[in-house]
């Protein structure tokens, strides 16, 4: 059974306030049948250290990617992850991890194209929790397997393949979550990851640049006011809410955070996350590449 | 590759799969503190960009002398950590030559390529050519 809502009057100026949750709620919850807290991270070590009491694990890179094939983990295997971390089909998730919740809304992003139904972000992520003093601890629960089902990925709804993007140019509205330096193609790789890059820089023609970063406060990482998130993806770059939107950054992780943005704080119905992203397009032999 | 270096590598390998990050984030909790000196003068610190995180290195190289390795990275930065102090386990008391012969992709044969993303490792890497440039430099001095 799903857990309650969270009835803080903050959250419910946003379209979909049954997709966050406040740090104070998630405490008064914590252990509630039915919720289970899932950290997802940029460190992979950082859940090791510390986490909220009863929190499982859900890693970007070994759980939720093929292993082999540049893609999400198949059917089977999501399932067998589910069933691992305690997570029945009609489980709350309650997602959170570091940096704004950047690998959380990756995660719950890779969830939701397996169509789990109730899924959510602690909103500051796991600043906002250690900052306020909350409890942490580094047990690592024992769970018994569930019977998750064996659920097919759709990836038709929120994902965008290259074709796809391509297709999109001239006709519906892309949205470049870089950073500034990236969109402008002076920089091949995220500042920080000289690794992970491309061959060409720049960005895919057409694509209004908002930093995915600029949609969280920059002290304490919780979603902005819906009015400034208006103004942000409304008023500056003119989309709106019937829009068919998509979403890119280098790998597909951070636009997971705009696409969460999007989709849920302002009910965009059509929005899709191009997780082929810069490290595809921006090696793809002759794609469009605009500079500015 | 050093002997001490070499352990360290054993012994990832040879640690389960499973236990091989808490064994990382033992050598993230076992760095040792700056000393005052470097507490007291940070410009005198390397940062290593291809980190993630911020991390910041010193080598303190003297004619005759072991080589000292430094190396400065937050708390929530375990990883970052762990690989700093998998290289000052392993390399700190060296001599510039047992320091310039350790394999730039030493650190494949540890088994963490499945654990952590095989970008993310580089991290490692890029520590290690910090500290071998350094010690180059310090040599010809």
């Amino acid at each position: 059974m799903p857990a309650e809502f969270d009835a803080t009057t903050t959250l419910q100026q946003y379209a979909h306030p049954e997709r966050l949750v406040t740090t104070a709620w998630l405490e008064a919850n914590l252990g509630t049948p039915g919720l289970v807290v899932a950290e997802s991270d940029e460190d992979v070590l950082l859940y090791n250290t510390g986490h909220i009491p009863g929190a499982v694990k859900i890693d970007w890179h070994t759980d939720l990617n093929d292993p082999l094939t540049r893609d999400y983990v198949d059917a089977d295997a999501f399932a067998a992850l589910m069933r691992a971390k305690g997570i029945t089909s009609d489980t709350t998730i309650v997602f959170y991890g570091d940096q704004n919740n950047w690998w959380a809304a990756y995660a719950l992003w890779v969830t939701s194209l397996f169509g789990h139904a109730d899924v959510r972000l602690l909103d500051g992520g796991r600043k906002k929790w250690v900052d306020e003093g909350r409890a942490m601890n580094t047990e690592i629960p024992a769970l018994a397997d569930t019977d998750y089902p064996v659920t097919q990925r759709d990836d038709s709804v929120i994902r965008a393949y290259r074709e796809q993007v391509l297709a999109h140019i001239g006709n519906g509205p892309l949205v470049d979550v870089r950073s500034p330096a990236e969109f402008t193609g002076e920089l091949l790789h995220m500042a920080d990851y000289p690794q992970e890059g491309a061959i060409r820089g720049g960005h895919i023609p057409t694509a209004h640049s908002v930093p995915w970063r600029r949609a969280a406060d920059e002290t304490d990482g919780t979603f902005l006011p819906v009015d400034q998130l208006r103004a942000i993806y409304e008023d500056e770059i003119g989309l709106t809410p019937q829009d068919d939107v998509i979403a890119y950054c280098r790998i597909g992780e951070r636009s997971s955070h705009t696409w969460f943005v999007l989709t849920h704080l302002l009910g965009f119905e059509n929005v899709r996350n191009y997780d082929g992203s810069w490290v595809e397009w921006g090696n793809a032999v002759r794609v469009p590449i605009e500079k500015p | 590759m050093r002997d001490a270096l070499h352990e360290i590598v054993e012994e990832f390998a040879d640690t389960p799969k499973e236990l091989r990050l808490p064994l990382l984030l033992q050598f993230a909790d076992a760095l040792p503190a700056l000393p005052q000196r470097l507490l007291d003068d940070r410009d005198a610190m390397e940062p290593v960009e291809e980190c993630t995180a911020p991390l910041f290195l010193a080598v303190e190289v003297e004619p005759g002398q072991p080589v000292r390795l430094f190396f400065d990275a937050p708390r929530e930065a375990p990883t970052s950590r762990g690989f700093a102090s998998v290289l000052h386990a392993g390399l700190d008391g060296g001599t510039p030559d047992e320091i310039l012969s350790t394999p730039n992709d030493f650190y494949l044969s540890m088994g963490l390529d499945d654990l952590v993303s095989p970008l993310r490792m580089r991290g490692m890497s890029g520590m290690l050519a910090r500290v071998k440039r350094r010690v180059a430099a310090g040599i010809s001095a």
